[in-house]
């Protein structure tokens, strides 16, 4: 059980350098930004494994912020992509 | 028997993490890499979540997952969404081997 849980946290923390990989690397602005939002995604899984093995729950308070962090983040970003200011 | 149920689901969603991030690698151009990571990232996540649902059974950390599921399943497809139409107004090119582009025209 535990051990499986390991290797799974393991799986995930690589596939987040994986989206550090696309940060680093992406050849537009927009390629770094779908980096972010999609790294936002896996942390939120990362926590929920966390959790598991340590069977505490306020670790999930952790990934709920960041879901909600990451999604006005996402937005704001796409605001600027599109050219446009932040109250309109 | 919920410890296996658990392990199940969470092994499913670390397997399609896997697909979706190889689809990050992988893919030609922004609008693909979006398309695969965000489909298949989403659905991992709330699978893992799922699997942290019966571990815990009807508890305050089960409460807290389903209480993540619909933020993180809304959350993620609306920035989605909100992003690649930035992007595509940020005129980035679309890959040479692209066959249609419907929302040139409804754009116009």
């Amino acid at each position: 059980m535990s051990d499986w849980l390991s290797i799974l946290l393991y799986i995930q923390i690589g596939l987040s350098a994986v989206c550090l990989y696309r940060i680093i690397a992406g050849p537009t602005i927009p390629d770094r930004m779908v980096g972010i939002d999609i790294f936002g995604i896996l942390v939120v899984g990362i926590c929920a494994i966390i959790a598991v093995q340590t069977e505490r729950s306020f670790i999930l308070d952790i990934g709920i912020a960041w879901i909600i962090l990451s999604f006005i983040g996402t937005l704001t970003l796409a605001k600027y992509l599109s050219g446009k200011k932040l109250n309109e | 028997m919920n410890e296996m149920i658990a392990i199940i689901f969470i092994c499913i969603g670390v397997l399609f993490n896997i697909f979706g991030c190889i689809g990050l690698i992988r893919l030609p151009d922004v609008y693909n890499r979006l398309q695969a990571a965000t489909k298949c990232v989403t659905l991992g996540c709330c699978s893992i979540l799922i699997g942290v649902l019966f571990h815990f059974g009807i508890s305050d950390a089960g409460i807290k997952a389903i209480v993540a599921i619909p933020v993180l399943f809304f959350t993620a497809t609306v920035a989605a969404h909100a992003l690649i139409r930035g992007t595509y107004r940020f005129g980035t090119p679309l890959d040479k081997r692209t066959v249609k582009d419907d929302y040139k025209e409804a754009v116009k």
